[in-house]
């Protein structure tokens, strides 16, 4: 079988899977980076979005083989828990998650979204995250956190935890 | 009761007021020998069956519940450590093994004797019988919205509070002091006169000795440290950062992937099965055929899935294969008209002389209402991972009842429960559907036919094929009125009742009332699905009565109040959520108010939607809601279920909708299984009432007012009644 590489969060990967399977199935089985969820298989929930080359992207409707030569970034990328994103600490602040299964899909629009948008509107926000289902239906604390994270980490609306 | 089902144990008769009864939750005897090596490690010591100390002085709580986004562990970790005068920083929670030891005596107990309060001696007997019953059943069950009224009302409370005066009595002994010199906080205990203080680790290993309190001392809420604060919760840092662990992500060294494809009509078998050219496929271990499924395991899941594809499979002909929606709707009509004739059925309610009264009354308002099946579509499809070997066998996986799946999985290997594994992982969505063990059967089923680990998840398009689905239903409807346009008749005939048994009674005072219900058999199984029959009797029930307010032209929010006699909860939840929603306000033209009051689950819940409708189509622009639980033991986490339930149930009331063709399920995926999404997601704004009564369940209640408030809503912005869901059936009306 053909060894070649992938970049994710920076780091080359040699992936031995066939070149048209998803690159969602090589982040989680073959390399380890199981944060990219499977929801659905056909790109309509977002759960297993990453970014390549910037861009949010349904890993679960690309093949690897296309993802060569490009820098790939998952959740585990993009913070840590000592040093998590502004979106990350956003999502705690609000306490957005519940059973938070599609959390790592949704952190990742939201990521891309303040970097091209740094304060969205509403339309702004419906635009970029309506790709995303949250079955939880934590939509309003989505919205509230996104505020938050391009506001500095403050809000002026009602919070969530204290 | 009619039978011991889980389910309906759960939720068997209305919760009625009643003082807080302690002392039941103890576990009868002390069982930490048999249970300390479940639990404990590295030099923790099992002071009793729910709390561990370690020798840095951090306090363990064991909570004998799934987390699937609810926040039970932060819930309940909170209600054990108050209780403890546990230090909250220093605390962890761990899910409590899949042990028959730690099956859930606490909920049938609940149930069955809510009021029974007995000397120690006879608790202890009592609570001993429980815990049997609940060993039998395999009882211990996420579901119900019992968690916190139920565990942690009746269960975490008094094992912190027993615990707390054992590691006290523990502490007079040791210091030679009076018990009653002695106070304790985060984790410590003082004596304040001799100016001596010990953590609770210093006394752990001697209290672990003694029997619990069969009655300990509950604090009162003026007490509560922790009850009733916003608390972060626990599980929500690992869900940021891509490190939280579903059942999806356990990876076993050497493990296989496995897919499936069972009939799409249920309750038949394949018939034949062509598996060659899948066979030579690209890391293909094995093409199996199980009888009620089929199943492919390869070196990856994708090897898998194209494989799947290459499959050919015939099922057994069934009567089932001619059965559509409309065929099932039309045997329920059947079955409700010969309810009506008296030919069959059962009551749920009859007082006074419905049909009587409804004969001369001066109104009459007739109607029928119909809800189709539901999936869950939780947003994890359904997997598992198993390993059979050497007569035992381990399970992975996140699911809403370990110790069953742990049976299930023994009934089909054959095996002694005991030789049976379970490890419970997070849960991307339960809803109900968790409960069920047909996914980890068929992980376990197909690890002992290749001998090896496998890892099982099911696509997208199984997971909704192959779901436990919410019924579908129709309700029937005579509402008669007087001349002052008054109710004095409710008359309604519906079908398949499953739980909780009271989902069609109303709380309002109409003097004649006949409520039953009758059955029409299919083949379609049967799941319980967020809040089960409350689900669609709340859209009945409170849509019939807002027809009824209708009628007599009068405010549907000032009709319901004037009959909610006797009932101040009530009465003042549905005031709270008109206030709060600004109703009778005036409002521009293609908007309308609806409001609708249920409650479930010992929670009693008011909505009001807002739609708006604009070139047609229907949006839900706001929703207010109030909510009395009795007392929020986590707030910000309450509300989070009440936004939760209201999201869950407009997707539902606004789209959801699985069609029967053929026998089997119309729908695959999201792109006809569609869902409410931010752009569609109204406003939410919630407001809790602590009443102060017995505690109430958080995870279902918001869900069943929200269908009905919505087509109140639309009455009132078009004059067009929906009696149908989903609200999308109606056509022009919504986009």
């Amino acid at each position: 079988m053909t060894v070649y590489q992938v970049t994710v969060n920076g780091q080359a990967k040699p992936i031995a899977s066939e070149p048209d399977t998803p690159l969602l199935w090589v982040l989680r089985d073959e390399i380890g980076f199981r944060g990219t969820k499977f929801g659905c298989g056909m790109g309509l929930c977002g759960a297993c979005t990453v970014h390549i080359d910037g861009v949010p992207t349904r890993s679960c409707q690309i093949a690897v083989a296309d993802a060569l030569g490009k820098a790939v970034t998952t959740i585990e990328g993009i913070g840590s828990a000592d040093a998590l994103h502004a979106v990350q600490q956003a999502w705690i602040a609000e306490q957005v998650p519940q059973c938070g299964y599609c959390q790592s899909g949704q952190i990742m629009a939201a990521v891309a979204l303040l970097k091209t948008n740094p304060d969205p509107d509403d339309a702004a926000i419906d635009a970029a995250m309506d790709g995303h289902i949250c079955r939880c239906g934590m939509y309003g604390r989505i919205r509230r956190a996104i505020k938050r994270a391009a506001n500095g980490g403050q809000t002026a609306g009602q919070g969530a935890a204290a | 009761m009619n039978k011991w089902t889980r389910r309906g144990l759960l939720t068997a008769g209305v919760l009625t007021g009643g003082a807080l009864v302690v002392g039941i939750a103890i576990r009868p005897g002390n069982r930490n020998a048999e249970l300390s090596p479940l639990v404990a490690k590295d030099g923790e010591i099992l002071v009793n069956t729910w709390i561990k100390i370690s020798p840095d002085n951090r306090v363990t709580a064991i909570v004998p519940h799934a987390e699937m986004g609810q926040g039970v562990n932060t819930a309940l970790g909170a209600m054990l450590a108050d209780e403890l005068d546990a230090d909250w920083d220093k605390m962890s929670v761990e899910g409590a093994p899949a042990h028959a030891e730690y099956a859930n005596h606490i909920i049938p107990r609940f149930f069955l004797a809510p009021n029974l309060r007995a000397p120690g001696m006879v608790e202890d007997t009592i609570n001993g019988a429980f815990l049997q019953v609940s060993k039998a059943m395999e009882f211990q069950i996420t579901g119900g919205s019992m968690s916190v009224r139920g565990t942690g009302e009746h269960g975490l409370r008094l094992a912190g509070a027993a615990t707390r005066e054992m590691l006290m009595r523990a502490a007079a002994a040791k210091w030679g002091v009076a018990l009653a010199e002695l106070r304790t906080d985060k984790s410590f205990v003082f004596h304040d006169k001799s100016r001596k203080s010990a953590p609770y680790a210093s006394f752990a290993a001697e209290a672990a000795q003694h029997m619990p309190p069969a009655h300990p001392t509950l604090k009162k809420p003026s007490e509560y440290r922790l009850m009733g604060k916003p608390l972060p919760r626990l599980d929500i840092p690992a869900k940021v950062d891509g490190t939280a662990e579903f059942g999806i992500d356990v990876v076993v060294p050497d493990m296989k992937f496995a897919v499936v494809k069972a009939p799409p009509v249920w309750g038949v078998k394949i018939a034949t099965m062509d598996a060659k050219a899948a066979e030579a496929m690209p890391g293909v271990v094995a093409v199996l055929d199980m009888g009620e499924f089929a199943a492919v395991v390869a070196g990856s899941y994708w090897q898998a899935k194209k494989a799947l594809e290459a499959v050919t499979l015939t099922f057994t002909p069934t009567d089932a294969d001619k059965v559509n929606s409309a065929s099932i709707y039309a045997l329920q009509a059947a079955a409700l008209t010969r309810a009506q004739a008296g030919e069959e059925g059962d009551a749920d309610r009859d007082e006074g002389d419905a049909a009587g009264a409804f004969q001369s009354a001066a109104t009459k308002v007739e109607a029928e209402y119909r809800v189709p099946y539901l999936a869950h579509a939780t947003m994890e499809p359904m997997n598992a991972t198993a390993w059979v070997r050497e007569g035992k066998c381990d399970i992975w996986a996140g699911v809403q009842n370990p110790l069953g799946t742990r049976g299930a999985a023994a009934d089909v290997l054959d095996m002694d429960p005991d030789a049976v594994t379970v490890h419970n992982k997070l849960l991307g969505g339960g809803f109900g559907r968790r409960a069920k063990p047909d996914f980890t059967n068929q992980a376990a089923l197909i690890s002992a036919k290749i001998k090896a680990p496998v890892k099982l998840v099911w696509s997208r398009e199984e997971d909704m094929a192959q779901d436990h689905y919410r019924q579908a239903v129709t309700s029937r409807f005579a509402g008669g009125l007087d001349a002052r346009g008054r109710a004095v008749a409710w008359s309604n005939h519906y079908l398949d009742r499953h739980d909780p048994k009271e989902s069609a009674l109303i709380p309002y005072a109409i003097p004649n009332q006949y409520i039953g219900y009758t059955e029409a058999k299919t083949h379609v199984p049967f799941g319980a699905w967020r809040s089960v029959d409350h689900s669609h009797q709340g859209f009945f029930t409170e849509s019939f009565v807002d027809e009824l307010a209708h009628a007599a032209k009068a405010d549907p929010y000032q009709y319901r109040r004037a009959m909610l006699t006797g009932l101040p909860r009530h009465i003042a939840v549905l005031d709270a959520a008109a206030k709060m929603a600004g109703w009778g306000t005036p409002l521009p033209k293609g908007q309308g108010r609806g409001i609708a009051l249920v409650e479930s689950f010992g929670t009693i819940v008011a909505q009001v939607a807002l739609v708006e409708i604009a070139d047609g189509a229907a949006r839900v622009r706001s929703v207010w809601c109030a909510a009395d639980p009795g007392f929020a033991v986590n707030p910000d986490g309450f509300a989070a279920q009440m936004e939760s339930g209201i999201i869950y149930g407009l997707t539902a009331a606004m789209f959801g909708e699985i069609t029967i063709e053929n026998g089997a399920a119309v729908q695959s995926n999201f792109h006809d299984y569609e869902m409410i999404r931010m752009s569609t997601a109204p406003e939410i704004d919630v407001q809790i009432i602590n009443s102060g009564a017995t505690v109430g369940g958080g995870g279902e209640p918001g869900l069943p007012p929200i269908a009905p408030a919505v087509t109140n809503a639309i009455f009132a912005a078009t004059g067009k009644r929906l009696r149908e869901l989903p609200v999308r059936k109606a056509g022009a009306l919504v986009a």
